[in-house]
């Protein structure tokens, strides 16, 4: 658990890697959801480059699409391409790792971009597994802001009708759009109770940075029967260095000069520190 | 014989693969019986789902339910699945490449006096200026019957979309000429070339045998693919004609005429006559009194022809 921990900051550098690169990048939110996507994809899920057709794979959609970086780091982790490649043309002219994640790639069941798409499609991957008694699970994550959709309320009928206890929706509530603060623009201060009224398991995640609570969260809704479940993750957007923490303004930024040099130093240090635990933790 | 709406072919197609094919699943949005698959959603609720007055959900339910494997066929009123889940069915269906067959029903002026909100005129339009998706407007039940077959053995997204009632039949029983993505000349004439689809292929070819007996040739083409378009048909009709006319139950912008338009314009140049709904909300009436009152039908297409030769 401790080794997801320090792999978290190491895909945060690698992050950093890819928008300093490509010159382009949703950088905060690409920092709060990383420990989300790290607990995902390296403890709860059974996908692989190894099982990508195999139907009764675990399956993901990247509802939160602008998070892209993230997610690739997430998936250049797991073998599905080389990290090189990834870093040296994400963005750039003819690449194939284009700024909103793209199913011709590896690893990625869904194109994603568009907010308020992930949440339905997953229902429809949920209902299949239910309609063939395939064990797999569905899980997605979305923005806060991505909440303001009016297909996501659509998706959150149609789940608890069906009762899709093998669907997990995240949300990375960072409190922060592109506009904001969440609540200035849209407020959902009562998450909880909207998505328990809407037939929801809630579990709210005191720190969704955290990869022991997330992990917890994720054990717990396994457990779930007859409803979804939405683990509401509280998160920090551009967490992991001071430069961006909570900040509104680097929802897209690319990061240049003392900044980059303060960023990297500090997802250095906190990894370095990590990884340490780790080790005494054995 | 007895006359049965397009709509209620694709059902009863549906429901016999469905019957040995489980993968086979039929959505809709509260539009069941309208859309005729209430017999569907009875005898196979299992592979049923319902999704409520929700266009989004049902097409983007419909894109995950592809992406693992199985064969949904959406079916809801053209007006919405057209644009209230655009962008579901440019995102979810066409850009990821989903098995999803989305079944616009009461398409065009169906709904006649329900007006403007219930009209799809735009959808041919919409639909095909989106990479990746297929577009298809059969013209009677015979031609509906062996295009649903057709679609359920392709992987591919496409986009159906068929009137409300029933239409007297273009072809005759048993002896459809059929193939995938081929439009089919319904009359040969070295006057003028008439290219329709959908519910206008009827009147058209009525046109064309009136004006037979007045000795005037008239070339009719059932151009129930759209997309992807049959372009050598066009060039094959239009460079043995005069003029071209083209007939369609949609606006004036973006649908058959501008695409027949744009071969002729480019590979055959010759006069075109677009005939279309209009660029506003369209007279209040039943369907039949909207086309006589724009000439889209037999008589209006007559007088078209007669006009330009």
């Amino acid at each position: 658990m401790s080794n997801l921990k320090a792999l978290a900051y190491g895909l945060r550098e690698t992050v950093i890697d890819m928008i300093v690169e490509g010159k382009a990048g949703h950088i905060g939110g690409d920092m709060s959801v990383m420990e989300i996507l790290t607990e995902l994809y390296f403890c709860q899920m059974d996908v692989s480059p190894e099982n990508q057709d195999d139907p009764d794979r675990d399956k993901f959609v990247m509802s939160k699409g602008h998070s892209v970086e993230a997610y690739y780091a997430v998936l250049a982790e797991k073998g599905f391409f080389h990290k090189e490649e990834l870093v040296s043309t994400f963005s750039k002219f003819g690449s194939k790792f284009i700024g909103h994640p793209n199913n011709k790639l590896p690893g990625v069941e869904m194109n994603s971009g568009s907010l308020g798409h992930g949440l339905p499609v997953c229902i429809g991957m949920a209902l299949a597994g239910k309609m063939d008694g395939r064990g797999y699970r569905v899980y997605t994550v979305m923005g806060d802001g991505e909440l303001a959709e009016g297909s996501v309320w659509e998706g959150a009928m149609a789940a608890s009708q069906y009762r899709l206890d093998n669907l997990c929706a995240v949300v990375d509530r960072n409190r922060l759009q592109i506009s904001g603060g969440t609540e200035d623009v849209m407020g959902h201060d009562d998450l909880h109770e909207r998505f328990g009224s809407f037939g929801w398991h809630v579990i709210d995640v005191a720190d969704g940075n955290d990869i022991d609570e997330l992990h917890a969260a994720f054990e717990e809704a396994k457990t779930v029967k007859g409803q979804p479940t939405v683990l509401i993750a509280n998160t920090v957007k551009g967490k992991g260095s001071s430069v961006m923490e909570d900040k509104a303004n680097w929802h897209h930024k690319v990061p240049s000069g003392e900044e980059l040099a303060q960023i990297r130093k500090d997802l250095a240090e906190k990894k370095a520190e990590l990884e340490k635990e780790g080790a005494h933790h054995g | 014989m007895a006359k049965i709406a397009n709509k209620q072919v694709i059902c009863e197609v549906l429901m016999e693969a469905a019957r040995t094919d489980r993968d086979v699943v039929a959505l809709c949005s509260d539009s069941r019986g309208s859309a005729s698959f209430t017999p569907f959603a009875d005898e196979l609720p299992e592979q049923f789902v319902e999704t409520g007055i929700a266009e989004q959900n049902l097409v983007s339910i419909s894109a995950g339910l592809a992406k693992c494997g199985k064969k949904p066929y959406a079916a809801s009123p053209a007006c919405f699945l057209s644009t209230r889940s655009y962008e579901q069915c440019k995102i979810d269906v066409a850009y990821s490449d989903t098995n999803v067959k989305l079944i616009g029903i009461s398409g065009g002026v169906s709904y006649g006096a329900l007006g403007m909100s219930h009209h799809s005129a735009q959808d041919i339009a919409a639909m095909s200026a989106v990479p990746n998706m297929r577009v298809y407007l059969p013209s009677d039940r015979l031609q509906t019957e062996l295009l649903t077959k057709a679609l359920l053995e392709d992987e591919k997204p496409a986009y159906i979309r068929v009137g409300r009632n029933a239409v007297e039949d273009v072809y005759e029983e048993g002896k459809v000429p059929f193939e995938m993505d081929k439009a089919t000349f319904v009359t040969q004439g070295s006057d003028v070339a008439v290219i329709a689809c959908g519910e206008m292929v009827k009147p058209a070819a009525d046109a064309a045998a009136r004006l037979r007996e007045e000795g005037i040739g008239v070339t009719v083409v059932d151009m129930y693919c759209i997309k992807p378009l049959d372009r050598a048909a066009i060039i094959k009709a239009a460079s043995g004609a005069k003029a071209v006319v083209t007939v369609e139950e949609h606006a004036p912008y973006g649908g058959l005429g501008s695409m027949v338009s744009q071969v002729v314009g480019s590979e055959c140049p010759k006069r075109i006559v677009n005939l279309s709904l209009p660029d506003a909300p369209v007279i209040t009436g039943t369907s039949k009194e909207v086309f006589r009152h724009y000439g889209l039908d037999a008589e209006g297409i007559v007088k078209t022809i007669k006009g330009i030769l």
